[in-house]
């Protein structure tokens, strides 16, 4: 595996277009100010970058495949199908790639105390294990709804050594733990370092979750090239708050021939109450810490969101996916709950792997596109985690009882 | 000059602060009102939000309640209850909101019918020196004070954010007060005197502040005192009955801010 391009992001403003900045409480300013100069500074030291590299390959496990899908190929009929395999890195999800970096980053920044919010559980488990390797104090806040809908990886949390706090303010769903999360980050700055899950939030998270994420397309496009020769014609990934997205586009954004679409979760369709479309029934707005798109009411209050996918039911989406999506340059489309639970019983069926519920929305979008495109032409689909966690809610979706 | 710098003219001023639509429509009205007539030199409308990342338990339940029964309320709503309590009385107002709440209704809207309202100044936690630009223009033009927030943490920002200040300057004081008051205290003295060597605009402290004793301690530091989250539990444990309490309590706060310290 290459070293990971850290400075493929030449705007390291924070702004997208008007997406983006800090809208943030002055408490945090000045600490969210030395993490941008940190991260400036440790993006360009030799030793930093060496031993994210030795992290990525050797308790990551990657590079990640990148997988011909022949059967799906073969019965969708038309593009031709790779599934990047983020499914296969330790932890199971994209989102150790994020955890190694802003854990590595927090450790040269000497802080000892890492605290995340966590939704379903898979960020929170990806930050327990971090902590754990690195021998730092953790916490994670995490909805009390979900704390009760997840005990499994809350149990999980615990046993890599981690302090769950259920929050039971607000709605307590995700939402409410980024707010926990950044109301104890308030009242203890000195030695603590919050672990943001996506590329949402004040700057520099956004940069930096695209940063570290963007080695999901920097080895796509490498391993690519080595297969076929070409670029892809289209990337699809799924989009909660757009981390394993982003970095699935990061690499393409500057080749125009290469189509960009974001999954997002319709749950009950787009058009209802009950959906977490945010592209595409959002609008600007400014929220946990940043201007981007939301949903939200026309006053301005945020509402609830809903999918079938815990990890997609954020009713935000990272400032940079907002300037995306404004500009034309990557397209988002909604993927509804029965979709999505169709997608992952067909990959499973097709190909064999059974693939997170998230990671199935872009499932379900290529399963639509495929037919209609050439056969010369390629899709890359990232499969951002695997789907074990899923498998009970799935069969209880489908009227199956299962004993635990 | 700004009538919020006026408030803190020639004596200390008390600033209580309730959420809008808790418990309701009318109760908002009354409880601002009341507020005046205990003697407040400002009084602090908070419009409720349903994320206010910057608030503690009781003002996070204030606004909870605020939107339980409407969670669309609108903001021409409150506009309309500000309408109401200018019929009673002229006290100088300002909203406490997030910055999503103004962005969505439109900058220029926003504090136009703020100009129109009297409400004087907007307190927004989570609008930071560095994004001030976009609103601060248009503010200013409506007469409309950013008040800003400096807190014990600031360090060499404090300079940067009292220089653009105008209003009065919002002094947060730490949470973590228990047990460590005479550190705590001497903090924010060096605080206030550095906000103070760059600017004349006042300073009110707020956060945590519930007790007279405390409210004199915090006026012989800076000019103000802010009170929040006390006023909403009045609000909540006294519900119709809030008004005649929340006069009674802003006048012996009032009392306290501008009384000597007993040493
Ligand atoms: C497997 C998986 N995919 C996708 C997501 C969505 O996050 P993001 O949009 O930041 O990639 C999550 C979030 O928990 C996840 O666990």
């Amino acid at each position: 595996m290459t070293e990971l391009n850290l400075k493929l992001n030449k705007n390291t403003s924070g702004r997208y277009g008007e997406y983006g900045g800090q809208y943030i409480p002055e408490t945090l300013m000045n600490e969210l100010d030395r993490m941008a100069k940190a991260y400036e500074h440790y993006k360009n030291d030799p030793e930093f970058k060496t031993e994210l590299h030795d992290l990525l390959v050797d308790y990551a496990n990657r590079p990640s495949l990148l997988y011909y899908a022949e059967r799906m190929t073969k019965d969708l009929g038309g593009a031709q199908i790779y599934l990047k395999r983020e499914d296969l890195n330790h932890t199971g999800a994209h989102k150790i790639n994020n955890v190694i970096g802003q854990a590595l980053l927090a450790k040269h920044m000497g802080k000892t105390r890492l605290i995340a919010e966590t939704g379903a559980g898979q960020h929170g488990v990806a930050t327990a294990t971090i902590a754990a390797y690195f021998g730092m104090e953790c916490e994670i806040f995490m909805g009390k709804k979900d704390t009760d809908r997840q005990k499994l990886n809350v149990y999980r949390m615990e046993l890599l050594g981690a302090k769950v706090h259920p929050v039971t303010s607000g709605s307590m769903v995700l939402k409410d733990a980024i707010n926990a999360a950044l109301q104890d980050w308030t009242k203890r700055v000195d030695d603590t370092f919050y672990l943001m899950g996506s590329a949402t939030g004040p700057h520099p998270y956004p940069l930096m979750v695209r940063d570290f994420q963007s080695v999901i397309s920097q080895e796509s496009k490498q391993q690519l090239k080595e297969k076929t020769g070409k670029l892809p014609d289209m990337v699809v990934a799924c989009v909660g708050g757009g981390s394993n997205a982003i970095g699935s586009f990061a690499n393409y954004i500057d080749e125009p021939s290469v189509q960009l679409v974001g999954a997002e979760a319709a749950g009950k369709g787009v058009e209802t109450d009950l959906t977490a479309a945010t592209v595409e029934r959002g609008s600007d707005g400014i929220f946990h810490g940043m201007k981007s798109m939301f949903l939200q009411n026309k006053t301005g209050q945020i509402i609830p969101v809903y999918s079938i996918s815990a990890g997609l039911d954020y009713p935000g989406v990272g400032p940079e996916h907002a300037y995306l999506a404004k500009t034309g340059r990557a397209k988002y489309v909604g993927i509804t709950d029965d979709e999505a639970v169709q997608a992952f019983e067909y990959i499973a069926k097709t190909e064999g792997i059974v693939a997170a519920i998230e990671s199935c929305h872009a499932v379900a979008y290529v399963e639509k596109i495929a037919p209609k495109m050439r056969k010369d032409q390629i899709i890359v689909c990232t499969l951002s985690g695997r789907g074990d966690k899923d498998v009970a809610s799935i069969a209880k979706y489908r009227g199956v009882d299962i004993d635990e | 000059m700004s009538k919020l710098t006026d408030a803190f003219k020639n004596q200390k001023a008390f600033i209580p602060f309730v959420a809008a639509n808790d418990p309701d429509f009318d109760g908002t009205v009354n409880n601002v009102v009341a507020l005046a007539q205990g003697g407040a030199d400002i009084v602090e409308l908070g419009i409720p939000f349903s994320d206010p990342i910057a608030d503690g338990p009781v003002i996070q339940a204030a606004d909870l309640r605020a939107l339980k029964d409407d969670p669309d309320l609108p903001m021409d709503t409150i506009f309309d209850m500000v309408k109401a309590v200018r019929k009673q009385t002229d006290v100088p107002l300002v909203f406490l909101t997030y910055l999503n709440i103004v962005f969505r209704y439109g900058y220029e809207a926003f504090t136009a019918r703020c100009e129109g309202l009297g409400i004087e100044g907007l307190v927004i936690p989570d609008m930071p020196l560095e994004e001030r630009n976009e609103l601060e223009p248009i503010a200013e033009k409506h007469h409309v004070d950013l008040i800003p927030l400096v807190t014990p943490i600031s360090g060499d920002r404090i300079e940067k954010i009292a220089a653009s200040a105008t209003g009065f300057i919002y002094v947060v004081s730490s949470l973590g007060v228990t047990g460590e008051r005479s550190e705590f205290a001497n903090g924010l003295t060096d605080l206030v005197n550095r906000i103070r060597k760059v600017t004349d605009v006042p300073t009110a402290i707020g956060f945590g502040i519930h007790t007279t004793e405390q409210a004199t301690e915090m006026a012989q530091i800076a000019d103000g005192a802010i009170v929040g989250s006390a006023c909403v539990n009045i609000v909540a444990e006294y519900g119709r009955q809030a008004p005649a309490k929340l006069t009674d309590y802003t006048k012996q706060m009032k009392a306290a801010v501008n009384a000597n310290p007993v040493r």
